[in-house]
C-alpha cells in the first residue's frame, strides 16, 4: 500500500484525536488527505515525531496520534524507551515503514533488516498492531486499546505528487494550540 | 540558601510543571527535589534532542517545560533548538550545569565548556549566568517571562563555582 493511502485510511477514522505528523512527504500527504486543526505538522526536527507526541501526551487527557516514519524513530529510538518507561495509556505511535527515506530519495534504512515491532516488543510495550497491504484497516480497535500503543505499518517506497504545505509555523502551532485549548 | 534549593525555589516561582532531566554531578539535589514533587511532572530522558522535543509536545499541551542538563547536551540539541523551537516560537527553560568553567578538573570538559556560549549565541538563544542562589531566584522567573512573551528558548548557565 500506498504511504499516503494508509495515511488517509487512518485518518478517515479519526475523530478528536490530536495527530504529530513527520517531517517531510508525511505531513504533506497528511494535508493533502485531510487538514484539521488537531493536526501539528512537523517541518524540521527529524527524529523527534515521537518525543513530541510524549510530551503532548502527558500534558493532555486526549488521545495523540503520531504518524512517524522507520528513519525518523531510527534517530531516536531512546523515545522508544522513554515512552515504555512513562507508560502513557493516550499515546499511539505509527510507524510508518517504507525502509527507507522516502523525503530525500528513498535511501535505504536498517528497517529492511531489523524488525522495529519486535524491537518495541523487546523493550516491553504490550500493545503492538501489525499492517501491511490489507485493505482493511481497523482502526478503531487501536483507537479502543490501551496505550502504549505501536502500530507497525509496512508501506510502498514513494512519495505522492502533493505540494508544500502553505502555513506558516507559527500558524500551525497557534491553529494546534487553540484546538488544544478550546476544543471545536 | 542551598544552590540546588534556589533552583527548585526559583522553578516553582516562574510557574514551570514540566521537567525533563539528563544528570550531571551537580544536578543531581535537584532532580531528587523535583522528582519528589507531585506538582511536576518529571521525565528523565535517553538524550537531550530527544528531551527537547517532549518539552516542544508539553508546551502545546499548556505546560510550562524546563530542561535539566549538563553543557554537553547543548551539542545534541542544536537541530532541534533552531528547526522545531526557533522554527515554531516555542519556549522552554534550560538549566545548564555549566562545565568546563573555572575549577574544572576534568580537562575533557573544556571543549564543550568553551563552545558553550558561542552555541547559544548562534541560535540567538537568550542566556544569564547567575553566580550565587540569590542571583538565581531573582534571574530565572524573569527569564522564564522573556521566553514566553517572546518564543523563544532561554538558558541559565551555572558554573562549577556556583554549586
Amino acid at each position: 500500500m500506498e504511504r499516503i493511502k494508509a495515511i488517509k485510511k487512518i485518518s478517515s477514522q479519526l475523530t478528536k484525536q490530536l495527530v504529530i505528523c513527520n517531517i517531510g512527504f508525511p505531513s504533506r500527504e497528511l494535508f493533502h488527505v485531510k487538514d484539521l486543526s488537531t493536526h501539528f505538522y512537523m517541518l524540521g526536527s527529524m527524529g523527534l515525531a515521537s518525543s513530541i507526541g510524549l510530551g503532548l501526551a502527558m500534558s493532555t487527557t486526549r488521545k495523540v496520534v503520531v504518524f512517524d516514519g522507520d528513519g525518523s524513530i531510527l534517530m531516536n529510538l531512546g523515545s522508544l524507551v522513554t515512552i515504555f518507561n512513562q507508560n502513557p495509556e493516550n499515546l499511539i505511535l505509527i510507524v510508518l515503514d517504507n525502509e527507507c527515506y522516502g523525503s530525500t530519495g528513498s535511501q535505504c534504512t536498517y528497517a529492511s533488516t531489523v524488525d522495529l515491532g519486535k524491537v518495541a516488543k523487546s523493550i516491553g510495550f504490550k500493545t503492538i498492531f501489525f499492517f501491511k497491504n490489507s485493505e482493511e484497516i481497523n482502526f478503531k480497535k487501536v483507537l479502543k486499546s490501551e496505550g502504549p500503543i505501536f502500530v507497525h505499518f509496512k508501506v510502498k517506497k514513494g512519495n505522492a505528487n502533493v505540494p508544500v504545505i502553505p502555513m506558516e509555523p507559527v500558524e500551525i502551532r497557534d491553529r494546534f494550540m487553540d484546538e488544544i485549548k478550546n476544543p471545536k | 540558601m542551598d544552590s540546588s534549593e534556589a533552583i527548585y525555589n526559583a522553578l516553582k516561582k516562574s510557574g514551570i510543571d514540566f521537567v525533563v532531566s539528563l544528570p550531571c554531578v551537580n544536578l543531581g539535589k535537584i532532580m531528587e527535589i523535583v522528582d519528589s514533587d507531585k506538582e511536576i511532572i518529571h521525565i528523565p530522558v535517553t538524550r537531550e534532542e530527544e528531551g527537547f522535543g517532549i518539552c516542544a509536545g508539553a508546551f502545546m499541551g499548556g505546560k510550562s517545560p524546563a530542561m535539566l542538563m549538563q553543557n554537553s547536551g547543548l551539542g545534541n540539541s542544536v537541530n532541534v533548538l533552531a528547526s522545531l523551537f526557533e522554527l515554531y516560537k516555542l519556549p522552554v527553560m534550560i538549566i545548564v550545569s555549566h562545565r568546563g568553567t573555572e575549577g574544572e578538573f576534568m580537562s575533557a570538559q573544556i571543549p564543550m565548556g568553551k563552545a558553550t556560549p558561542k552555541v547559544l549565541d548562534a541560535l540567538t538563544i537568550p542566556y544569564f549566568n547567575p553566580k550565587n542562589p540569590d542571583d538565581a531566584l531573582n534571574i530565572i522567573p524573569k527569564t522564564w517571562q522573556i521566553a514566553k512573551t517572546k518564543g523563544t528558548p532561554v538558558a541559565i548557565l551555572l558554573d562549577i563555582k556556583f554549586w
